[in-house]
């Protein structure tokens, strides 16, 4: 099968990086946001900001897979 | 009429309606096996997003999720960073599975490894871990639906009679529908859920402390420990919720139902859609935290934290709104428990007992042995949720641990020209060996990381390093390769 590109490999990080790996600077309570805890509130908002990250591998790889079609066939 | 009763006449309205959409739903289709478990390949965006959800907001996040809140505190937060992790890492790998299985019908997961590796053994020992992983999957399920039973009746009916009760409902949903049906049911459910999870998660805390911030301001005061990892623990810090994190983001689509779904699709590109748009669906599951974190204050001393949601619905709303939060309840268990019965059921029938035992079964032959093996399956479930005492949080991550092990098979299969067939084979040993073995010891998290991921790390090591000292037989998919049938009947001769 076909590789993905790097580039939508590594948007495809930036969640990773920013929830997984981490965790120890962001696992507090205070700053406080909106009234929930830091940790809460930063996951909360990568459920967010996730998905645009993703949007931006699938701008690239969308045109990757469209060329495929002709050679699928035989 | 007492409370009760108006709660249980609801809950089994719920029940019926959602069973009566399944059942509409399968009859503009013709019922083979295709159809039955892959939907005839035909699903567009909302089906395959319904069947994802369906399986992805299961009674775990529903009743699990604010249990663990409850009683383990911040370290529940790994599913809030799991959860779209995993479609990140479906992003990739579940449409070149689509195109695998479109170019050779596949319909299931073990299938999949039949093809790519020629190994009948090795498809075998997939549909096995397959099987063995989904009963605690589905002991969730069935455990969910005897506590909303429980809850609801105040008591009158005993969890183990409800967890019968359950085995009924849920094994007549799947000889009734299939997964079109399933996919539609999901419907009702859907919506029921996420009225309940929204209204449910700002009114309580609005109830009890004025709004969700109040409710945090006085959590933070009086168990401060609460919050941060470990939370109410000893040894979930964050090594912990790194690994896993990294075990259940990496696994889930290792389920061979999630895989699976990967094939009713009509194009990788609505795979591709999906994987940015569903975590957004996660939306409301930070709601089901705070009904959690709500019940530490107002319900302290509960003996199971699994029980803190509908225990803080029953003591803050009317009997009716119970009925409604535990219908929805009910139907989600069903739904998920529908498509994990299908799929264990085929697992087994046709990628283990007819390559093993019956070469010579017929293709509707397998299906009523499918068909059987539902029932077998359901009754196993119920069996293991009389008898154990795991949170629901805690009987998914064993499942985990289990079919994570199947990563480095899919992906190097999928990606690698190199990976081989002893590699994956001496490394999915490994690593089940490894797992079973630290968890049996009792000993989850090993030194604070998570027994599976030690596992898999382990698993990843030992199929690389095999692979390079074996020699290459199976080219991959790249290659123009005979269909399943002709594999098969070759009894998985190498596919070149």
């Amino acid at each position: 099968m076909k590789r993905p590109s790097l580039g939508a490999i590594l948007l495809g990080l930036i969640p990773f990086a920013a929830t997984c790996f981490s965790v120890p600077l962001w696992d507090r309570v205070y700053p406080m946001v909106l009234g929930i805890p830091f940790n809460f509130f930063w996951l909360i908002a990568w459920l967010l900001l996730g998905p645009l990250c993703m949007w931006g591998a699938y701008r690239l790889e969308e045109p990757r897979a469209g060329r495929r079609p002709q050679r699928r066939r035989s | 009429m007492s409370p009760s009763v108006v709660a249980l006449a609801i809950i089994s309205a719920i029940v019926a309606v959602g069973s009566l959409v399944g059942f509409f739903a399968r009859f503009h289709h013709q019922m083979d096996l295709e159809q039955w478990t892959v939907g005839g390949r035909g699903f567009g965006l909302v089906l395959v997003w319904l069947l994802t959800a369906g399986e992805i907001y299961t009674t775990f996040t529903f009743l699990g999720a604010s249990g663990w809140a409850y009683s383990r505190g911040a370290p529940v937060l790994y599913i809030l960073g799991y959860m779209p992790l995993m479609y990140v890492v479906s992003f990739y790998i579940l449409p070149p599975i689509w195109e695998a299985g479109r170019r050779h019908r596949l319909q299931t997961q073990a299938d999949f490894f039949q093809v790519r590796y020629g190994s009948t053994l090795l498809a075998a020992l997939v549909a096995l871990v397959g099987v063995v992983c989904l009963i605690p999957y589905l002991q969730i399920q069935i455990t969910g639906l005897g506590i909303i039973v429980e809850i609801a009746s105040y008591g009158a009916i005993h969890r183990t009679l409800a967890m019968f009760i359950a085995f009924a409902i849920v094994a007549a949903f799947v000889f009734v529908s299939g997964v079109r049906g399933v996919a539609w049911a999901s419907i009702v459910k859907d919506a029921l859920l996420l009225f309940a999870a929204v209204f449910v998660g700002f009114a309580v805390p609005h109830l009890y402390f004025g709004g969700i911030g109040p409710m945090f301001a006085a959590l933070a005061r009086e168990r401060p420990a609460h919050l941060v990892m470990p939370g109410a623990t000893k040894d979930l810090g964050h090594a912990w919720y790194i690994s896993s994190v990294m075990l259940t983001s990496l696994g889930c689509y290792m389920w061979p139902q999630f895989f699976a779904a990967g094939y009713t699709a009509k194009s990788g590109r609505i795979l591709r859609r999906n994987a940015v748009l569903m975590p957004l669906y996660g939306l409301t599951m930070p709601l089901m935290f705070i009904v959690g974190y709500c019940a530490v204050l107002v319900l302290p001393g509960l003996s199971n934290g699994d029980l803190s949601l509908l225990t803080l619905v029953r003591k803050s709303f009317p009997a009716w709104f119970l009925g409604m939060v535990g219908g929805a309840g009910a139907l989600t268990a069903m739904v998920a428990a529908a498509i994990q019965l299908l799929t264990g059921a085929m697992l087994y029938a046709k990628n283990l007992f007819r390559p093993i035992f019956a070469p010579r079964m017929t293709e509707p032959q397998v299906e009523t042995l499918a068909r059987i093996m539902v029932l077998v399956l359901t009754l196993g479930a119920v069996l293991s949720s009389v008898y154990s005492s795991l949170s629901l949080v805690s009987l998914l991550l064993v499942g985990y641990a289990g079919v994570a092990q199947l990563f480095p098979g899919v992906v190097l299969g999928l990606f690698s020209r190199r990976v081989t067939t002893a590699g994956v084979f001496a490394g999915l040993a490994a690593g089940l060996a490894l797992a079973a073995f630290l968890m049996l010891r009792g000993q989850d998290p090993y030194r604070g990381l998570n027994a599976g991921f030690i596992a898999l790390c382990l698993n990843i090591a030992v199929t690389g390093v095999v692979s390079l000292l074996t020699p290459v037989r199976a080219a991959g998919f790249d290659e123009a390769a005979p269909s399943l049938a002709a594999s098969q009947s070759s009894n998985g001769a190498s596919v070149t």
